[in-house]
């Protein structure tokens, strides 16, 4: 920070003590000022919808002095597409297929929300194989939505280079999904009482050596972009969220842990068959863009190391309870929330009686994360607020619904 | 059109202008990089992935309108985005073509039923190609562009044959 500045003070600029800028609050990083005298206006630009870093539909009027963002106001509704609505006239065992495009690229913890609520309404009990099928589909997909933020991630700061290496990765990780649901994407899956399908013959095989590859992989990613100190550079200290701005504005999941809060629902509400997996929760100390980094790459080797735990101990069993054809809940009320990859995907469920939902609310962790950014970009460069929307991994089909 | 047979010493080629600026666009044609939902995900991110890598057809991703010619139009287009959309298409310098990824942008798909969504982005701007599937997959939309190379050729010797019978 102190470069750039230095250099004006070369140049002459404010070699006579004409003008101070005064020291910039720490963390903060000051595009070079010094010609205040001049008349200057605040510049409002437009950002979005159609935007490269701005991760799909997000909109974003930015008042900008110079290069530093004074103001910043998000616009939401480009994707407003009335899931909540939707499900009202959808049947139980359908809502999955509108939970897979809420939440676009990790559609399996989505369905399992749903399909847990449904569960509890209905108390049905999910034979263990089945539970931990889900678990390990889970944690496959959340590796899979981490490395197409990793790779964002890159481009955002100007790396090409890591977004090819993750979709390589992520590619052999879609054949296995494919394998086991029919779907690269869409999975619907995951239903109310188990599974739609059990696994097929040796997709143990093709697991383990997916998962062997990617242990050394995956060190390989986090030194591509975490060991480049250009990119080190560019986030540390960049869009701090500390333990308790993150709390006031509900953040949940690595954006969270990433401000050091241990909150992970697999562990404090363990659903599935999360209460049998040993696994670490990764916990960041300032919660800056480079601690959610670090926290997400180590939720990567947690995931794998999940998955290795389920094909170790896949139980015998069958992949579905006994359920009716048509789901038909008692009159009650539910909410189920599963840890998603960006964090707590909630689903409230009112139901009359009938075989669709009398109404469904969706909480989506993203929302809450693009709030905070409003709040973080004031007094950073405008470079540094699409570090910001990188780091905090928003999806917008979640935030508009 | 094989080029590779002309293309020695001393060799000429005759050619309509016409044809040869068809030869250009058809293998350059560079798509704005404009995801919707769930379809960019397939159709621009894994499409310029290592495993499909449309670059190597020629089909390339820029970020601003003014330098595309192809539009993939890849989710759901509702109200609101409508008017981005249409603003978007005619920022586009002509030539210029549309591809309707995915069911939604086709017709709406899963989201028709509610009011908000457009069904079917023919309904704000004209579409070359469509593709169905919820979402498609990438070979899909390398199809799709096949197609509509195809398209870009035929228009031209249309208008050839009808010169030709005019003449």
């Amino acid at each position: 920070m102190s470069d750039a500045r230095d250099d004006i003070v070369t140049v002459g600029l404010l070699a006579e003590g004409m003008h101070d800028p005064g020291v910039p609050p720490a963390g903060i990083r000051r595009a070079p000022t010094g010609v205040d005298d001049l008349a200057t206006e605040h510049l409002i630009v437009n950002m979005g919808p159609q935007h490269p870093s701005t991760h799909g539909v997000l909109r974003m009027l930015v008042e900008l002095d110079g290069e530093e963002v004074k103001n910043a106001e998000v616009t939401l509704g480009y994707l407003h597409r009335g899931i909540e609505k939707l499900a009202e006239h959808r049947r139980f065992d359908a809502l999955g297929t509108l939970m897979d495009r809420g939440d676009y690229v990790s559609g399996i913890m989505g369905e399992t929300a749903v399909a847990l609520a449904v569960e509890q309404l209905m108390e049905i009990e999910v034979p263990r194989r089945a539970r931990w099928i889900r678990v390990m589909m889970a944690e496959l997909n959340r590796i899979a939505t981490h490395l197409l933020w990793y790779g964002t991630m890159g481009l955002d700061t100007g790396a090409m280079g890591p977004f090819l290496y993750a979709m390589r990765d992520r590619e052999s990780l879609l054949d296995i999904l494919e394998a086991v649901s029919g779907a690269r994407m869409m999975f619907n899956y995951v239903r109310p009482g188990g599974v739609v399908a059990d696994l097929p013959v040796s997709i143990e095989a093709k697991i383990r050596e997916f998962c062997d590859a990617f242990d050394t992989y995956v060190d390989e990613h986090d030194a591509i972009l975490a060991g480049n100190e250009i990119f080190q550079a560019r986030l540390d200290g960049i869009g701090v969220i500390d333990a308790e701005m993150a709390l006031a504005f509900g953040l949940t999941g690595p954006n969270l842990r990433a401000s050091g809060v241990d909150f992970d629902l697999r562990k404090r509400r363990p659903y599935d068959a999360y209460d049998e997996m040993i696994f670490d929760v990764p916990l960041g100390v300032t919660g800056d863009a480079m601690d959610r980094f670090s926290v997400r790459m180590e939720e990567m080797r947690q995931s794998s190391r999940i998955i290795r735990q389920c094909i170790e101990g896949m139980p015998e069993g069958g992949y579905t309870a006994k359920v009716p054809k048509v789901l038909k809940p008692p009159a009650g009320e539910v909410y189920a929330s599963v840890e998603s990859a960006r964090g707590e995907v909630g689903i409230h469920l009112v139901t009359d009686g009938g075989t669709s939902p009398y109404r469904m609310h969706y909480h989506g962790p993203s929302l809450y994360a693009l709030q905070a950014l409003e709040d973080l970009m004031p007094g950073y460069l405008l470079a540094d607020g699409c570090i910001m929307i990188g780091s905090a991994d928003i999806m917008l089909g979640e935030v508009d619904r | 059109m094989a080029l590779d047979r002309l293309t020695g010493e001393n060799s000429l080629l005759f050619i309509r202008s016409e044809q040869l600026f068809d030869l250009a666009r058809t293998n350059s044609l560079w798509y704005i990089s404009f995801g919707i939902a769930c379809c960019a995900i397939e159709g621009l991110m894994s499409a310029s992935g290592p495993r499909f890598d449309f670059d190597r057809s020629g089909v390339f991703f820029r970020n601003s309108p003014r330098q595309a010619d192809v539009m993939i139009v890849a989710g759901t287009v509702n109200v609101k985005m409508a008017d981005t959309v249409r603003r978007l298409y005619e920022q586009m310098p002509e030539p210029r073509w549309v591809v309707a990824m995915g069911a939604c942008a086709s017709t709406g798909g899963p989201f028709r039923e509610y009011p908000n969504v457009v069904m079917g982005v023919d309904k704000v701007i004209p579409v070359d190609v469509y593709i169905p599937g919820c979402p498609p997959r990438p070979e899909s939309v390398q199809y799709a562009f096949i197609e509509l190379r195809k398209k870009i050729r035929a228009k031209t010797e249309e208008r050839l044959a009808a010169r030709r019978e005019r003449d």
